[in-house]
């Protein structure tokens, strides 16, 4: 089995930790001037994104993570599972919902999506930054409202809820900021 | 991905008032020294042999040249204390030293592999005296007057964790970790002495010299190194100094017992044996001087790059090196 020594660490490099797939966010060399050298490392568990921290002893080898990233194709979700495909290859892969997490809320057909796998199953699926999306219900707005002041939710094809201004309308597309859910703007029909 | 730290830019780490900075401490430095009366001195910084310490490893050299067509493998000197105590055993009198000392394995915001120290040595003085003298030398370098604080390693571990470290057995401390959340404990498999360094550098070190120098004394005697042991033989005439929690001197009321230097040797060479490191050559004319005879003396060595980010508040020693390791 891969494993790593203390002297190989560095931020991005991925662990395993009790079971768990880690990445590892800084790592600090410890050591009093006459005595045992440790590595207190900051990491983020990849699957439950919760960040911890460990002391190792310096000189000490961790088993290593297969885990890659891979930017796949959503194709389409039966409700249990979220099938992706890499276009270069055509495999297939099934994303569970805790692997999908927020990004069920952004994405549809043909998105393609930055994928971690670990041990080749999907562990965190990310929505692209920005998705253009169409609305297919919210309420009329006031004609002649262009200000943008105020909004009124609006839901999206994904079944996602957006706040939007009160001039866009069910039918238009929008562009929408995955990471905080803001809409930004009216989408250019292509 | 060799050079995992690499820095990629041929630039120096340190702003050129940083290094105007460093100048001005060493200037201080020599000063404070002049004005003493001890001599300033120069010894090797490669050597045929190399200290014992399981936990400092030499960066390596080798010479080829007359008499040695076939290599001579040297030692880059962790400190200059064997060489200087051949010195004092030899009738030096007081003696001081700046210079560059190297250590296999260490890098990291704290530590480069080589290193600016300054050591020196007082004959017919005992590690209280020397303590005196090394704050003295730290509000002379640092132009201020800095309080200074003492506090037994025993004490400290009473005070902050509730554990006596000269009687708690490998078990106690390992319980004393994990009840400190110190992170990452429940997996670490450690001998007594790595508890002792884990919970000093994890949950102590932090709250050291926070209102001026914090000196702390008697160490145990498993980590005596150098020091001659206290009478009862329980605690080690070891002191080390810490300003904004970070450890910046090592001092020794020094062992002058030829027997014991050369037990102590065996012993660490042993360990290091059974742990898979490398024995070192043992330095044989270092134990030759002490059996002609050192005078009773005390040392101590001071890193001056960490003087100098204390100096600035600066949290990185890549700031204040002209070229850290990361820029070679």
């Amino acid at each position: 089995m891969a494993s790593y020594s203390t002297n190989e660490f560095r931020g991005g490099l991925k662990l395993m930790l009790d079971g768990d797939p880690c990445i590892i966010i800084e790592n600090e060399f410890v050591k009093p001037g006459k005595g045992q050298a440790f590595n207190r490392v900051k990491l983020r568990n990849l699957k439950t994104s919760r960040v911890l921290e460990k002391t190792f002893k310096s000189g000490e080898s961790v088993e290593a993570a297969d885990v890659v990233e891979c930017n796949l194709a959503y194709l389409y979700t039966d409700g249990e599972f979220w099938y992706f495909m890499d276009n270069d290859t055509y495999e297939q892969y099934q994303a569970d919902a805790d692997a999908m997490g927020e990004a069920v809320k952004w994405i549809k057909e043909q998105e393609v999506c930055n994928v971690t796998l670990w041990n080749g199953q999907p562990i965190v699926v990310e929505a692209p930054n920005f998705v253009v999306l169409e609305i297919t219900e919210t309420d009329p707005g006031l004609k002649g409202d262009t200000s943008g002041g105020g909004g009124k939710p609006a839901m999206l094809e994904t079944g996602a809820v957006v706040r939007v201004p009160l001039f866009v309308q069910t039918g238009e597309k929008i562009k929408v900021d995955a990471r905080s859910g803001e809409y930004v703007s009216r989408a250019k029909d292509d | 991905m060799d050079r995992l730290r690499h820095v990629d830019d041929w630039r120096p780490g340190t702003s050129f008032d940083t290094l105007r900075a460093r100048a001005c401490l060493l200037m201080r430095i020599r000063t404070f020294f002049a004005a003493s009366g001890v001599l300033e001195v120069e010894t090797p910084l490669a050597g045929i042999s190399f200290g014992t310490d399981p936990a400092i490893e030499p960066l390596r050299s080798r010479f080829i040249g007359p008499g040695y067509a076939r290599g001579l493998d040297l030692y880059l000197q962790s400190s200059p204390e064997f060489f200087m105590k051949r010195l004092l055993a030899a009738g030096s009198g007081p003696v001081w030293q700046l210079c560059k000392a190297f250590r296999n394995g260490e890098a990291g915001s704290r530590h480069n592999p080589e290193f600016t120290l300054l050591e020196w040595y007082r004959p017919g003085v005992d590690e209280n005296a020397l303590m005196d003298e090394v704050t003295a030398l730290v509000c002379a370098a640092m132009e201020q007057d800095l309080p200074a604080e003492y506090c037994s390693y025993a004490a400290l571990f009473r005070i902050h964790l509730g554990i006596d470290p000269l009687e708690a057995d490998t078990g106690n401390l390992r319980d004393c970790a994990l009840a400190h959340d110190v992170p990452g404990a429940e997996g670490l498999v450690l001998e007594r002495d790595g508890w002792l360094d884990l919970l000093m550098s994890t949950l102590i070190e932090p709250l050291l010299g926070r209102d001026g120098l914090t000196f702390v004394t008697d160490y145990p005697a498993s980590q005596a190194s150098l020091a001659r042991l206290a009478p009862d033989g329980r605690t080690a005439s070891r002191f080390e100094l810490y300003w904004q929690g970070m450890e910046l001197a090592n001092g020794f009321h020094e062992l002058k017992d030829a027997a014991e230097q050369a037990q102590r040797f065996e012993r660490e060479n042993c360990r290091r044996y059974s742990a898979g490191q490398v024995p070192m050559p043992v330095d044989d004319a270092l134990l030759e001087a002490l059996e002609h005879g050192l005078p009773d003396c005390a040392g101590v060595a001071l890193g001056v790059d960490r003087l100098l980010m204390c100096q600035l508040g600066l949290d990185d020693i890549d700031q204040v090196l002209a070229f850290s390791f990361s820029r070679l």
